[in-house]
């Protein structure tokens, strides 16, 4: 079985799959045993299961994981954590920002490159930043403000 | 590498017996979120909602876990349940840990829906805990050797009224059972003594969801656990003739299961379940079954009926409708829809071959799910666990109950623990649905315009009683009960303003072309469109602001509050729609307003909004919204906000945008594309004000809030072109239609 090696979070892994064309969000949700990434759809219509690689935003339901050989991933999981929140992890909790947070993971990841490319976005950059992201609950508007009060942290 | 395994129904019973699993429960709860141990053993713990205990304990640190029947689905619930409790044991909300829908540990309270969560469940919860109060208060009599009515409880001690030493909860009971039971009349805490209940504290969950901590059903694992992916049928009702498991050929470890016209692809990886069910070679029997939902309305209205039902009836409106100096009438049709939850429905099972079973569900009602399994799988009740673990928004019951089915069944079978996901595809084409609505208006007005008849007839899916059929029982030839049951589908026909004679009928049709079941809101959403689209028709008609007619029709006076004050925040102008001054740019602009109480009993709701049509394209922008909510008491007002918001977003996106299609064989909106959601270039700006009535009895606001939605849309649509919107989603070519309907009309 091939190994693919790459760096998650940080640290290097390597993971073994019987199939180059696995998408990266089974190895990492089921090989990796990693939660922050979602599957929503395998279509890569949804945005739950962002993750960043090389550092832009990708969907991993749809990127084969021999894609990211010798490349660097990160998850949410690599972003802040419960007992150190980031910015974006920090103003999602201050707006309270999620219902049932399904797909909390993609609207951070997909805001983390955002404001890594525009630091400061107007309100509509922010809405087409996250153009590609559902949310079923309809919690745009916290959302939103959760963005906006990241790019002033 | 392949196997197919098929069973026949006799086979399939004895299955369970097949093969030995070891598996305990693995505490599976991570500590950061759950942070409290039940007491003694997970299973050991009363479960009668008679019992104190059932609900109740509290721990020697003088923490406290609540169990709850009923379940956070994104919601808020946790939060407001423990504010209710601590209120009640007057120990910090923060001290409390709420554990909800887990069967083996929470007593059954009944499914969560129709906005019960807490005006039942918490209610129940909050009794219960004002029944351990007097318990606490005549344990701290006896340790502090006062009487119990020199004495109270704060910040989790119980402490003499005039101050000086106390006792802690802890001390007083701490890991010991209260042994009482639920005292209705024990007393309640007024709430103008509240200290906890009102406040905005933070949901415990919003923090592990930020940071990939929060424990999803879709992340369950358990030791041996196989994944699998079941094939369904290509059309509804087809038959599986054959099954080419060659066609698993290099796929690791997987194999078919077919179990009649049951048929899964299990694997021990996940994406090989995956792949497998795509690769897997099966020939159905296929027979076009369905009516198709292009012309549904039509097939409504001709359908066969069951029966015809009353459900309003208040004077005589046939002769009013005679009498009246005035008549309209108007049809409007609301579609089929999905949950369509974020998160296809997913379940873990372990059935074990001495029938002990284990299922982690996101279901909305795990105990009744519980009992429908093991009656229909053939298990003992009493050794079937249901854990409640949290999935995407399910707005009622989406797939949870079906997959949870699919992994009994596949466990059952196999003998080993299995995982069910279900595709996109699968979520959007079989998850059941929110049934269609066709109602006929009529009102007779006098020539004063005062309200003299208001008939309602509505075509609904006639409900049967019993639990829904599991489609996987169903494939598999299980004998079940095929109930069918949408909720209180006929609320809200009636208009609330004043009006001499009123008639709702409902006509129960014997088909529904799809399996139905409660859908946010159900049956509110579209008669509420209809009902209040209808109302500003007949403001229109006489010449009257649409405001001022409803005010001038209503006395309750939280109603005239919330219509008020809404129109006030928006900046409404009296007038006549439509609006004069609609034209900016290329855009046509104007305002709708719509107003509800829910059930007409509970919440009163007014929303308002702004909008913007571009009527080259069709397309509708919701450029503000404005929404008073009173449900009472408030709980905790930012979670409450936090529903209120997700109530209009989402039913902004129904009535925009969501619609099931199906052909004569098989549903067609499988996807994002195919069944689009609001985006968040359509979020609109949004101001929702709540009104908090401590003195008045708290109401659920899981759904009020969406059912003004959609008429207040329409309206505000007609009051900026002149053209009346009667059937949803609002798509880009249904608003061209109708402009160019209004034009031709004009």
């Amino acid at each position: 079985m091939p190994t693919y090696r790459f760096r998650l979070n940080g640290k290097p892994v390597s993971v073994d799959s019987w199939d180059p064309d696995q998408p990266l969000l089974y190895v990492l949700r089921d090989a990796l045993d990693l939660h922050g990434p979602k599957f929503g759809c395998g279509l890569g219509q949804c945005g739950a299961c962002t993750v960043h690689v090389d550092g832009a935003p990708i969907r991993s339901c749809t990127t084969p994981v021999s894609r990211v050989s010798d490349r660097t991933v990160m998850t949410l999981e690599g972003t802040g954590s419960l007992d150190s929140p980031d910015k974006v992890q920090a103003a999602f909790i201050a707006e309270q920002a999620a219902q049932c947070g399904y797909c909390t993971n993609g609207m951070i990841m997909a805001t983390r490159a955002l404001l890594a490319r525009t630091p400061r976005p107007t309100l509509d950059q922010a809405r087409q930043a996250l153009a590609g992201h559902i949310c079923r609950c309809g919690t745009h508007t916290r959302i939103l403000r959760a963005v906006m009060r990241a790019a002033q942290a | 590498m392949s196997t197919l395994l098929t069973l026949s129904r006799r086979e399939l019973l004895k299955a369970g017996g097949a093969l030995v699993v070891t598996f305990s429960f693995s505490n599976w709860r991570p500590e950061h979120v759950w942070a409290q141990t039940p007491i003694g053993k997970p299973l050991d713990k009363p479960l009668d909602p008679a019992d104190v205990d059932s609900f109740i304990a509290i721990h020697a640190d003088g923490t406290a876990t609540i169990y709850s029947g009923k379940v956070d689905v994104g919601t808020g619930l946790r939060i407001a349940v423990a504010q209710m409790a601590a209120e009640e044991l007057g120990m910090p909300a923060a001290r409390i840990t709420v554990i909800d829908g887990d069967t083996g540990i929470c007593p059954d309270q009944g499914g969560t829906g129709g906005s019960t969560g807490l005006t039942r469940g918490g209610a129940e919860i909050r009794q219960a805990a004002a029944s351990a109060r007097q318990a606490l208060l005549a344990l701290g009599a006896t340790r502090l050797n006062r009487p119990a009515s020199d004495l109270t409880i704060a910040d989790g001690e119980v402490r003499p009224l005039s101050g000086g030493a106390g006792v802690t909860v802890g001390d007083l009971i701490g890991d010991r059972r209260f042994s009482v039971k639920v005292d209705a009349e024990a007393p309640l805490r007024s709430p103008a003594q509240y200290n906890v209940v009102g406040k905005p504290l933070l949901r415990p969950d919003v923090p592990a969801k930020t940071a990939a901590r929060h424990p999803y059903v879709h992340d369950v694992k358990v030791p041996g656990m196989l994944h699998a992916r079941v094939v369904r049928p290509p059309s509804v009702g087809a038959t599986l003739t054959a099954v080419d498991d060659s066609s698993l050929k290099g796929i690791p470890d997987a194999r078919a299961v077919r179990l009649g016209n049951f048929l899964a692809v299990v694997a021990k990886g996940e994406w090989a379940a995956v792949k497998g069910a795509s690769a897997l070679k099966a020939t159905w029997s296929e027979a076009p079954r369905l009516p198709g939902s292009a012309g549904l309305d039509r097939w409504a209205r001709d359908g066969a009926i069951d029966r015809d039902q009353s459900v309003v009836n208040k004077g005589d409106v046939r002769g009013a409708l005679q009498g009246a100096s005035k008549m309209l009438s108007a049809s409007y049709f609301w579609p089929m829809q999905s949950h369509a939850s974020l998160g296809p429905s997913c379940s873990v099972a372990d059935v074990k071959a001495d029938g002990t079973t284990t299922v982690w569900s996101a279901s909305q009602g795990t105990h009744g799910l519980r009992n429908n399994l093991a009656r229909v799988f053939g298990l003992p009740a009493e050794k079937v666990r249901v854990i409640f673990a949290e999935g995407s928004g399910s707005y009622g019951t989406n797939g949870s109950d079906h997959v949870a089915a699919d992994a009994v069944l596949l466990s059952k079978t196999l003998g080993q623990p299995v995982r069910v996901q279900w595709s996109r595809q699968d979520e959007l084409a079989w998850d059941p649905k929110g049934p269609q609505q066709l109602l006929d208006l009529r009102a007779g007005l006098d020539a004063s315009g005062r309200i003299v008849a208001w008939d309602n007839q509505m075509w609904l899916p006639m409900q049967m009683p019993g639990a829904r059929a599991l489609l996987a029982a169903e494939a598999a030839g299980l004998q079940q009960e095929n109930g069918r049951n949408a909720g209180l589908l006929s609320q809200n026909g009636d208009p609330p303003y004043a009006a001499d004679a009123v008639s709702v009928v409902v006509h129960s049709l014997k088909e529904s072309p799809l399996p139905i079941s409660n859908l946010r809101a159900p049956g509110k959403i579209a008669n509420v469109f209809a009902v209040e689209s209808f109302t500003d028709e007949i403001a229109y008609a006489i010449g009257s602001d649409p405001v001022a007619f409803r005010l001038s029709r209503l006395t309750d006076p939280r109603a005239v509050e919330v219509i008020r004050r809404a129109t006030e925040r928006i900046g409404w102008q009296a007038r006549v729609s439509p609006n004069p001054q609609a034209k900016q740019g290329s855009l046509l602009v104007g305002r709708g307003m719509a107003y509800a109480r829910y059930k007409q009993a509970e919440n009163y709701v007014a929303i308002a909004m702004d909008v913007a049509v571009d009527p080259a394209t069709g397309g509708i922008a919701v450029r503000r919204i404005v929404c008073v909510h009173d449900c009472g008491l408030i709980v905790n007002p930012d979670a409450l906000r936090n529903q209120v918001e997700g109530c209009i977003v989402q039913t902004l996106s129904r009535a925009l945008h969501e619609e099931t299609t199906f052909d004569r064989s098989r549903v067609t909106s499988v996807d994002w594309g195919s069944y689009p959601v609001l985006t968040f270039p359509e979020a609109p700006a949004m101001d929702v004000i709540l009104i908090d009535r401590p003195d008045q009895p708290l109401l659920g606001a899981g759904e009020a809030a969406t059912a003004p939605v959609a008429a207040a849309l329409a309206n505000a649509v007609f009051d900026a072109t002149g053209a009346r919107l009667r059937t949803a989603p609002f798509t880009h070519a249904r608003v061209r239609a109708a402009l160019a309907a209004s034009t031709r009309r004009a």
